[in-house]
């Protein structure tokens, strides 16, 4: 099935040995000036590419506190080494978090610091040379940019900034990655990372309605481009074709029938995925968030509410308000933006749905804490809501739910292995292998508690589980999403029984 | 004025303005470098005054590095927190009268010495040991390390076996402070301890033990989740929009 070996599940989750260079490599591939131009990046390699990689360096060290004070502080403890998913995939000791931004601090020291300057050899400082470039470029796009050993870490050094930083420095002298720099060009383009014009999204959505009204027999709507409605649904555009995604979907249609909110999805801001916060570009990330903006004022919307989707959720809930606020045009009522998941708990809370939980009785749930919801942002009103909310979703629509082990979930959860602009095919070995912890977890569930299904809000999980878990021999549709299982539980009116 | 007493003093001069001058102008660093976005690894504290306890739970407790490695942690912990106590010991050879305080702390202060060894043994046994950490290590963890061993051991050494005139040194410190210069004694092993202290003074502000002010400015940890009520802008982001419109 593969060109590599799937990692075996370890008898007990030790530590694993080292194995230099074992992810040792190219890296994905390098985009091209096409993918690069519409960004404002270089199209290739400049020629004095060693000058201006420093150059920014300097830049950025001027402009983000987060690059200075980490660059400085680490004090070597190993607190971190044992706790990255690709780490413990790939047993490669460059996948230690410390070891992956030792490889740009090294750098950092030599050209930025006296004792870099004058004793290199003595505090790990080097030259950036063409070795190390590549170096960089391999092993920042082995990081999903999750988070987790920012957790554990005693000054909350936080290696996703510094894959942010080393990938907006690669950009900046034309050397960046084609995967999220073609998506993002497409969404300044088109409007979604898919590049799926509105036409071929009214037909999806049409589509889709026909889909619900087969089934349920009552007509719900999934509106594109209504104007004076209340609510603009932002939601990744995987949505709107892939599985499971597409069921999440109907589900939110389901929700805003049923509690009869008038709502609609934008052709323009027909995407909430924000790539650009995966190459660390505060300007693209801005650019992109500005089209929500301007959707939402076209449309003349009270609410902004985003659909499943984790990254997204980070960059509206911790960003949006940065880069296209302030939103004093919205209803003053309800927080800007909203998930999806704090809009259904609501309902729930307030019994505004009907809910027949026997619909999901075929299954038993856990849940997979994404990455950026978990550490990255909050729902509700309380810290924490960002745990509570998804599952008090899930239980108030199924029977059977069942938690993963209490070190794999909330704050200390694995990433899914595909997230921070990794989720493409020229890195599956990699994808496959920082899987494995997630995996064992979800092993360990299934066979203490007969978990069936593991549901998740994030597109990326989504599409990466329902690709890698057949390698560790589960099927594909054992991945759901959590509006799935409400679309599956919700008693429409009118609807047949 | 003899060799010696001119050297250490002048030293200490030197080893206090590098010190002083070096971490205040990377505090200054700090502060004034913009955090453009709110990035505090969450769930984090919804009030300043959450997020104060936050940090001060981080500096004090070492709580992220206790969920995180205990025995890390336990090093960790011994080391600093008997460095400390040390160190207000060490404040009677610079005031007279000495405090009520500092002399109640005494005996703390020189058992806890060898409660600062056995932590940093602990530290360097876990850099040679774990290959993890042994990997991640530069030729600098080490004499860190190393250098704090010869401060500890040497101050040991002259609390319990062989005694320096202390009344002396008291003396020449107290004089120094104000420049008015008594002879240093020159037992060898307070002359070692004294400049393992100036040199790490001096390589203070040029190396990790920036650890010290940085978790203060650490964005992940000292930043208040509000994001959706409150616009969080960077003075330089702030210019983008002016260039919009």
């Amino acid at each position: 099935m593969a060109d590599f070996d799937v990692p075996d599940f370890r008898p007990y989750p030790f530590v694993p040995e080292l194995k230099p260079d074992a992810m040792k490599g190219k890296g994905p591939f390098i985009a091209k000036p096409v993918h690069q131009e519409p960004l404002g990046f270089p199209g290739e390699l400049v020629d004095n590419w060693e000058e201006k990689a420093i150059e920014k360096m300097g830049d950025m060290l001027k402009k983000y506190r987060s690059f200075r004070v980490y660059l400085d502080t680490c004090v070597r403890c190993g607190a971190c080494t044992d706790k990255c998913h690709y780490f413990i995939g790939t047993n490669d000791p460059k996948n230690m978090p410390v070891a992956r931004q030792d490889l740009l601090r090294s750098v950092y020291r030599r050209y930025f610091t006296l004792a870099g300057k004058f004793f290199p050899k003595l505090v790990g400082a080097r030259d950036l040379t063409r070795d190390v470039l590549d170096e960089w470029y391999n092993y920042y796009h082995q990081c999903s940019q999750c988070r987790r050993c920012s957790v554990f870490c005693p000054y909350g050094i936080d290696t996703a900034d510094i894959s942010m930083a080393a990938r907006e420095i690669m950009d900046s002298i034309g050397h960046g990655q084609k995967y999220c720099n073609e998506i993002i060009a497409k969404v300044f383009k088109i409007g979604n990372n898919l590049g799926l014009p509105e036409r071929a999204l009214r037909d999806t959505l049409n589509g889709l309605e026909e889909d619900m009204e087969d089934d349920t027999g009552v007509a719900v709507k999934i509106p594109l481009d209504e104007k004076g409605v209340d609510v603009l649904l932002v939601t990744p555009s995987a949505d709107f074709f892939a599985e499971p995604h597409i069921d999440g979907l109907m589900g939110y249609a389901k929700v805003f029938h049923q509690a009869g909110i008038s709502w609609t999805v934008s052709s323009y801001a027909s995407e909430a995925a924000n790539f650009g916060l995966f190459i660390g570009s505060y300007e693209n990330m801005r650019n992109i968030s500005q089209r929500i903006r301007t959707a939402a004022l076209e449309l003349g919307v009270k609410r902004i509410i985003f659909g499943e989707c984790g990254h997204a959720w980070r960059v509206a809930y911790s960003y949006l308000n940065t880069f296209a606020g302030p939103f004093d045009f919205l209803d003053p009522k309800y927080p800007v933006p909203q998930h999806i998941c704090e809009f259904t708990y609501d309902l729930l809370q307030k019994n505004v749905l009907k809910i027949d939980k026997s619909a999901n009785d075929d299954m038993v749930l856990t849940f997979h804490d994404s990455c950026n919801v978990a550490r990255a942002t909050r729902m509700g009103n309380f810290p924490g809501g960002q745990f509570v909310i998804p599952r008090e979703v899930i239980k108030a629509v199924c029977n059977n739910y069942v938690d993963m082990p209490a070190d794999t979930i909330h704050d200390q959860t694995f990433c899914c292995g595909g997230g921070g602009g990794l989720l493409t095919d020229d890195l599956m070995e990699l994808r496959v292998k920082g899987a494995l912890p997630r995996m064992e977890a979800l092993k360990h569930v299934v066979e203490e508690h007969g978990v069936t299904h593991m549901a998740a809000i994030c597109a990326i999980c989504k599409s990466q589980f329902t690709k890698i878990i057949p390698y560790y021999g589960f099927q594909m549709d054992q991945i759901v999403s959590v509006h799935q299982l409400v679309s599956n539980a919700i008693v429409l009116d009118g609807g047949e029984v | 004025m003899d060799f010696l007493t001119t050297l250490f003093a002048a030293g200490f001069y030197l080893a206090t303005l590098i010190f002083v001058v070096g971490l205040l102008f990377k505090i200054i660093q700090y502060a004034s470098v913009p955090a453009p976005l709110k990035v505090p690894t969450m769930p984090a504290p919804l009030t300043t005054g959450g997020a104060t306890l936050r940090v001060l739970s981080e500096v004090v407790l070492f709580s992220s590095l206790f969920r995180s490695n205990k025995w890390i942690w336990l090093f960790g912990v011994l080391f600093h927190a008997a460095l400390l106590v040390v160190l207000l010991r060490h404040l009677r050879y610079f005031i007279d009268p000495v405090w009520m305080w500092v002399a109640l702390i005494q005996p703390f202060g020189k058992y806890g010495s060898f409660v600062m060894l056995i932590g940093l043994l602990g530290l360097l046994g876990r850099r040679i040991v774990v290959e993890r950490i042994r990997y991640i290590s530069n030729p600098s963890d080490y004499l860190m390390l190393v250098l704090l061993l010869v401060i500890g051991g040497s101050g040991t050494m002259m609390t319990f076996v062989v005694h320096t005139d202390i009344v002396q040194f008291k003396q020449f410190m107290l004089g120094v402070m104000v420049f008015d210069f008594k002879p240093i004694p020159t037992d060898p092993i307070l002359l070692v301890h004294l400049a393992a202290v100036m040199l790490l003074m001096i390589i203070f502000p040029f190396s990790k033990l920036l650890h010290a002010p940085g978790v203060f400015f650490s964005p992940s940890r000292n930043q208040v989740d509000n994001a959706r009520e409150k616009r969080h802008l960077a003075p330089w982001a702030a210019k983008l929009e002016t260039q919009d419109s």
